[in-house]
C-alpha cells in the first residue's frame, strides 16, 4: 500500500513534559481517517506536528513522511513547499483564522494563485476571480459575488468556515487536515459542513485526517479511526469495528457516553 | 410614549471624521504654504526686502525682521522645513523602527530580550537629547543631519510598538493558517502582519510627525539644527528673542505657525485612532 503521511514512533515533549508519545499511524492517498481524543490528548498538536508548524518550545522525535518528504528537521523553504501542496488545515474557529481586515475574495485568491504558480501556470485578473467564485460555489456559499468583496465579519459563522474551507481547497491538497471543524458551530450548520466535507474529499480525491473529540461526527466521516488519549494511541481500527465494539476501557468509557447522551435526549422525549 | 424610532442607536461617530478634517486643513495650510515656496515666494528670502523691523503693511503682512528681510517669506520657507524635518524623520523612523520591531518580534528568547532592554534604555533618553547627541557626534550642523538624528530618536518607540503589535498578530489563527497553506515569512510579514498593525503605527507617526517638528524648532532655537539660510521656525524665534518687545509678531508668528502645524498633526493622529477603532468613538 502506497502512504501519502507516515508517521512512525511521533514524540513530542516540551520541557520534561510528554505531549505525545510513539504514535504511529499512514494515511493512504484518498483514505479518510479519524482522530479521537479529548482536549490535551494531543490531537492538534499532531496537526501541527504534521505541518511541520510546532512551536518552537515543543521539540518532536520519530518520523513523519509526507509525500516521501520527512517533515521532522526539513528546512522551512522544504516546508514551505510541501505545505499548501501536499496538505492543507481547516481550522476549529473560522472568525481567527481569517484575516479580518483582509476581504475574502483575496484570502482565497492568495493561496489559489500560489498553486497555479507553483505548477507553473500564471493565474490574475479576471480569470483568478472566476476561479474563486468557483470555489465559493462549490463550497455552496450564497451569493458568491457578494461574499467575495465582503469581510470575515460581514458574513456567519457557517459561512467563515465553508469560506476557511474553500481556502483549504485552493491548495487542491492530497491530504486535507480538519482540526475540529465543526465544533464552533452549530448543531444545523454542523450537519451541513460535515455533508459539504464529505462530498468535496470524495468528489476530490483527497485524503482526509478528521480531528475531533465528537465521536458520532468522526463515526459518520471517517473509515478509520485512532484513539489518543494522553498523547497515546489506545486503539486503532476501522471505524465501525472500534466504535461498535470497542476493546479499550477508554474508548468504552467514550461510546458508553456517547450512547448515555443520545438515550438521555430519545429518553426525554 | 416611547416608540422604538426613539431609542438611541449605535451610529458611527461623527466625531471621527471631524477631527481627521480638521486636522487635514490645518496641515493643509502648511501644505500650500510650504509647497508654494518650491515655485515662488514673496520676496527674496535672503535679501532686504524693506526697512529694518518694519510692521505689517501691505507690502510686508507680517512686517519685516531686524535685517529687514520679509517676515512672511520667513515663515513660509519655515513651513516647508519643518514639513521636511516632520516627513524625513518620521520615514527614517519608520525605517529603522519598523524592521527592528519585526526583527525582535521574530527573534528567538535572547535576542527579543537584548533587543528590548537596548530599546528601553533608548527610550529612557528624551527625544531631544537622543537627537542633539547624534548632532554632536556629527561632522557638521546640516538639515539632513537633524532629520536623522530626529528619526534615530524616533526609531526606538516605533520598534518598541512595532514588536508588540506583531507579536500579537503573530499569535493569531489567520497566520497559522496562513502557513499551512504553504505561506512563507516573508509573505506573512508583508500581508499580514503590516496591514494589520499599520491603523496603530499610523496615528503613532502622525504624533511623532509634530514631535518632530517641535524637536526640530528646539534645536534650531539652539543652534544645532538647519544653519542660517535655511529659515526654521526654531531659528526665527531665536532671532527674534532680542527684538521681542519692539516687534513682538517676530517671535508669535513663527510660533503660531508651529502650533498650528502640531496641533493640526494631533488632531489627524486623533481622527486616525477613531477610524482604526470605530468602537471607541462611538462609545462616547
Amino acid at each position: 500500500m502506497t502512504t501519502h503521511l507516515d508517521v512512525r514512533g511521533l514524540t513530542l515533549t516540551t520541557q520534561g513534559r510528554t505531549l505525545v508519545s510513539n504514535l504511529s499511524f499512514a494515511i493512504a492517498p484518498g483514505e479518510r481517517v479519524g482522530l479521537i481524543g479529548e482536549s490535551g490528548s494531543g490531537k492538534s498538536l499532531t496537526a501541527m506536528a504534521v505541518s511541520g508548524l510546532l512551536p518552537a518550545a515543543i521539540r518532536a522525535q520519530g518520523s513523519i513522511t509526507l509525500a516521501g518528504q520527512e517533515v521532522i528537521g526539513a528546512p522551512g523553504r522544504v516546508l514551505d513547499r510541501l505545505r499548501g501542496t501536499e496538505i492543507a488545515i481547516v481550522f476549529q474557529e473560522p472568525l481567527t483564522a481569517l484575516d479580518p481586515l483582509m476581504r475574502i475574495g483575496r484570502q482565497i485568491g492568495i493561496p489559489l494563485s500560489r498553486r497555479h504558480r507553483r505548477d507553473g501556470r500564471d493565474l490574475s485578473g479576471r480569470a483568478l476571480e472566476s476561479e474563486i467564485l468557483g470555489l465559493l460555489e462549490k463550497v455552496r456559499l450564497p451569493d458568491p459575488s457578494r461574499i467575495l468583496r465582503a469581510h470575515p465579519w460581514e458574513i456567519s459563522g457557517g459561512q467563515r468556515q465553508r469560506v476557511a474551507i474553500a481556502m483549504a481547497l485552493a491548495c487542491r491538497p492530497k491530504l486535507l487536515i480538519a482540526d475540529e471543524p465543526t465544533t464552533a458551530l452549530d448543531v444545523t450548520t454542523q450537519a451541513e459542513v460535515l455533508k459539504l466535507l464529505d462530498a468535496l474529499v470524495k468528489e476530490l480525491g483527497m485524503a482526509l485526517l478528521f480531528i475531533s473529540h465528537d465521536l458520532p461526527v468522526v463515526a459518520s466521516i471517517a473509515e478509520r479511526v485512532i484513539v489518543l488519549r494522553s498523547g497515546e494511541a489506545v486503539e486503532a481500527g476501522p471505524a465501525g469495528e472500534v466504535l461498535v465494539q470497542p476493546r479499550h476501557p477508554y474508548t468504552q468509557t467514550l461510546v458508553e457516553a456517547a450512547r448515555a447522551f443520545d438515550d438521555a435526549l430519545s429518553g426525554g422525549r | 410614549m416611547t416608540t422604538i424610532a426613539d431609542i438611541p442607536q449605535a451610529k458611527p461617530s461623527r466625531r471621527g471624521s471631524l477631527t481627521l478634517r480638521v486636522g487635514l486643513a490645518l496641515l493643509g495650510i502648511h501644505l500650500v504654504l510650504g509647497l508654494l515656496t518650491v515655485f515662488w515666494t514673496p520676496y527674496d528670502p535672503a535679501a532686504m526686502a524693506g526697512g529694518r523691523l518694519s510692521p505689517p503693511s501691505l507690502a510686508h503682512w507680517a512686517g519685516t525682521d531686524r535685517l529687514g528681510r520679509d517676515l512672511m517669506t520667513q515663515i513660509m520657507i519655515g513651513s516647508r522645513i519643518a514639513l521636511m524635518v516632520g516627513a524625513g524623520a518620521v520615514v527614517i523612523g519608520a525605517l529603522i523602527g519598523v524592521t527592528l520591531g519585526l526583527l525582535a518580534a521574530f527573534a528567538t528568547r535572547f535576542l527579543d530580550d537584548v533587543l528590548a532592554a537596548a530599546l528601553d534604555i533608548l527610550i529612557a533618553f528624551p527625544t531631544l537629547l537622543l537627537a542633539m547627541l547624534v548632532v554632536a557626534a556629527s561632522e557638521s550642523a546640516s538639515l539632513g543631519t537633524a532629520i536623522v538624528a530626529l528619526g534615530i530618536a524616533l526609531s526606538a518607540i516605533v520598534a518598541r510598538l512595532t514588536r508588540i503589535l506583531a507579536k500579537r498578530v503573530l499569535a493569531q489563527d489567520y497566520i497559522t493558517a496562513a502557513r499551512t497553506s504553504g505561506t512563507s515569512w516573508p509573505m506573512v510579514v508583508f500581508k499580514h502582519i503590516l496591514p494589520n498593525i499599520w491603523p496603530t503605527l499610523s496615528v503613532n507617526f502622525a504624533l511623532q510627525f509634530g514631535l518632530a517638528v517641535i524637536a526640530e524648532a528646539s534645536l534650531s532655537y539652539l543652534g544645532l539644527g538647519a544653519p542660517p539660510p535655511n529659515a526654521s521656525w526654531g531659528r526665527l524665534l531665536q532671532e527674534a528673542q532680542g527684538t521681542v518687545y519692539t516687534a513682538p509678531l517676530g517671535a508669535i508668528l513663527p510660533g503660531i505657525a508651529l502650533v498650528i502645524l502640531v496641533i493640526g498633526m494631533n488632531f489627524l493622529a486623533d481622527g486616525l485612532r477613531d477610524r482604526a477603532d470605530p468602537m471607541r468613538g462611538a462609545a462616547r
